[in-house]
């Protein structure tokens, strides 16, 4: 964990003209023709399988799963009859899930994006910090559903979870109670750990993109760092901040392992009316549906996974309005 | 916009910004930035809490696991049965789950890696730019698809198809049905970032083997990609530590029976898919088999946080830099 890679050396190795001349130099001219064609036609064979794929898999899914498809569906809940189940508790569970880790990943991402880059000045701890998100970056989703589990789930085992602590009333949205239990806030907090190593990453390089000219012009004015981070630096690079939290939301909506960590019980009747209702999400729905072996899950499965592929345009269409107009607003 | 203009623009801002700020006093303005710098230094460590909350978590319940009478830490570590749920003697031997999630992982390398950097090569050197712009949204859209699809087509589309054409040998659950649509699920990691890596490599290197006399292949194979080679090996590590860390997949495809063997039409578990079946089942809290989820976890965590420092120091200590 110690920020080995930080301190060593970097052996960048650089290649003599005369070592690329070798490496290049012609065998027989006939031959060498073939081979680069013989490798388009690879490279080719190749993309083509992977759109291909693509193609299959979404004309599979749709052929299963599109009869199911009507606004019952969306509109009715979990059922043991195939003929009646929707899709109508994870797809709210979704969207409140979705606007926690929105609401708690965006400020803490996008704050320490800054702090990183306009803040902090080249030192062994800002270097140790970058390292850090890096390896948080590899680590499994469902290892962090495990620490959702034990700190917001049940609070590391302080409070009682047979009688918790509670704030403010349950018919308000904001009742809490502690430990959080397996309700959306857990839910939705958890995704924010997964997802913040992205919306770290994608914030910096979005800071990164700003020429140090406006910084300084700003900063010869008098102005502090942070006016100048406020009024210059986060508006020429909020276009490219906002598609970064977009897609970092499109991963969040897609996770099933962390919640499905958090132990939310599998059959849901209702939809989320505080922070501490209990919830599922679609992913979760699609996978406890393709579990069952009887005939109709699977079709059921299938049609939440087209409803699930919407969520996930209708966002990155989202994501391509926003960098538009406000790159428009900017110019 | 010319770089002049964004400057003014810039300055004017400024200009506004201090004129608003002139009725607070100087000392004010660097409490409220001492404020500010404050907030932001804990969200940054807010990472670094998180990194070491999850550590603490995992040897703490690790050790509580190894504390328990039934279970030898020998036995965990060099163990070749895995059988926690089933019997009156309970086994704690992890290879067969280690096993199993290799074999997965192997063959989603074995698909993914070879395909994704020709497709990165093609992208980079050979697509004429209308082509490439329409073949890099499909990676993205690709690379955005959640892992549970992945997880219903191989269930759906690829095991029945193996079944039907491959062999018979292939059951409902199979490593191989898995191990493929891991490896369209990391297919679009490789082929993404190690395309950014072979165009990150200076023109001036193309056009000198161009100028030799080599042939597109030659430039690409002898040339483009030595000097890239440390972003294609990064990003076939990240994608191998995305494979090994992967849940819903095999929990749906991979079946879940534990056992040591290099067989692709056998169903084996992973370590990932145990903790599914421990998480989703009926397993009291505190238990036993419960608490032997969180050993899997962290060798699970290790492993992958290995792969991942080892990318890293890959990426830093062997780049080729040009000037």
């Amino acid at each position: 964990m110690h920020s080995l890679g930080a301190r060593s050396p970097s052996i960048a190795r650089t290649r003599t003209p005369g070592e690329i001349v070798a490496a290049a130099t012609p065998t027989s001219q006939v031959g060498r023709r073939i081979v680069d064609r013989a490798f388009l036609g690879v490279c080719i064979a190749f993309t083509a399988l992977a759109v291909l794929l693509l193609v299959v898999l979404v004309v599979s899914i749709w052929q299963d799963g599109h009869a199911r498809l009507s606004w019952q569906f969306l509109s009715s809940f979990a059922s043991r009859k195939t003929e009646e189940a929707g899709v109508r508790a994870p797809l709210w569970g979704s969207i409140w899930v979705c606007v926690i880790c929105a609401v708690a990943a965006l400020p803490i991402g996008v704050g320490t994006a800054i702090y990183l880059e306009e803040f902090s000045k080249r030192s062994r701890f800002r270097s140790f910090i970058q390292l850090n998100i890096a390896n948080l970056a590899g680590v499994p989703s469902i290892v962090y559903g495990i620490l959702g589990l034990t700190a917001f789930a049940r609070a590391f085992g302080t409070a009682n979870s047979e009688s918790p602590i509670t704030f403010g009333q349950p018919e308000s949205f904001f009742y809490l109670q502690l430990p959080f239990g397996h309700g959306v806030l857990a839910g939705g907090l958890t995704l924010m750990l997964v997802v913040l190593p992205i919306v770290i990453v994608s914030s910096q390089e979005a800071l990164r993109t700003v020429p140090a000219s406006l910084r300084t012009a700003s900063l010869a004015l008098g102005a502090t760092q942070w006016q100048t981070t406020w009024n210059i630096t986060l508006p020429a690079s909020i276009p490219m901040i906002m598609t970064g939290g977009i897609l970092a939301m499109s991963r969040a909506i897609g996770e099933a392992a962390p919640i499905l960590v958090l132990g939310v019980p599998l059959f849901i009747r209702s939809t989320p009316t505080n922070l501490m209702s209990d919830f599922t999400v679609l992913p979760l729905q699609i996978y406890n549906w393709s579990m069952r072996q009887q005939s109709g899950f699977h079709e059921l499965a299938a049609a939440g996974i087209i409803v699930l592929l919407a969520v996930l345009l209708t966002l990155n269409a989202l994501a391509v309005i926003i960098r538009h107009r406000l790159q428009r607003a900017n110019g | 916009m010319s770089n002049v203009a964004e400057i003014s623009t810039a300055t004017s801002r400024a200009a506004a910004a201090n004129s608003r700020g002139t009725a607070r006093s100087r000392a004010a303005r660097i409490g409220t930035e001492r404020v500010i710098r404050g907030g932001l230094l804990a969200c940054a460590l807010l990472s670094i809490v998180t990194t070491f909350t999850i550590l603490a978590i995992l040897l703490v319940q690790s050790a509580s696991f190894f504390a328990l009478p039934q279970v030898s830490a020998w036995e965990f570590f060099t163990g070749t049965t895995w059988a926690p749920l089933l019997g009156e003697e309970k086994h704690f031997g992890i290879w067969p789950l280690i096993a199993g999630t290799l074999l997965v992982t192997s063959i989603a390398a074995a698909f993914a890696l070879p395909v994704g950097l020709v497709v990165a090569i093609y992208l980079s050197e050979y697509a004429p730019s209308r082509v490439r712009s329409i073949l890099k949204p499909i990676l993205e859209v690709l690379a955005g698809i959640p892992t549970v699809v992945y997880g219903f087509f191989a269930l759906a589309v690829i095991t029945p198809f193996l079944h039907d054409h491959v062999s018979e040998s292939f059951g409902t659950f199979n490593a191989l049905g898995a191990g493929l649509a891991v490896g369209i699920m990391i297919l679009p990691i490789v082929a993404s970032l190690s395309e950014d890596s072979l165009r990150a490599v200076p023109r001036s290197l193309r056009d000198a083997a161009f100028a030799m006399g080599g042939t597109r292949f030659d430039v690409s194979t002898k040339v483009v990609v030595p000097a890239a080679l440390s972003g294609i090996v990064a990003s076939w590590l990240l994608a191998i530590t995305r494979a090994i860390g992967e849940t819903m997949i095999v929990a749906l495809a991979a079946g879940g029976l534990a056992s040591m063997t290099l067989n692709p039409a056998n169903e084996v578990q992973t370590m990932t898919a145990y903790m599914v079946q421990i998480f989703t089942g009926d397993a009291p809290a505190y238990g036993i088999e419960y608490k032997s989820s969180f050993a899997v976890a962290t060798v699970l965590f290790v492993i992958t946080l290995a792969l991942t420092v080892v990318g890293n120091l890959f990426l830093r200590a062997f780049r080729e830099e040009y000037e």
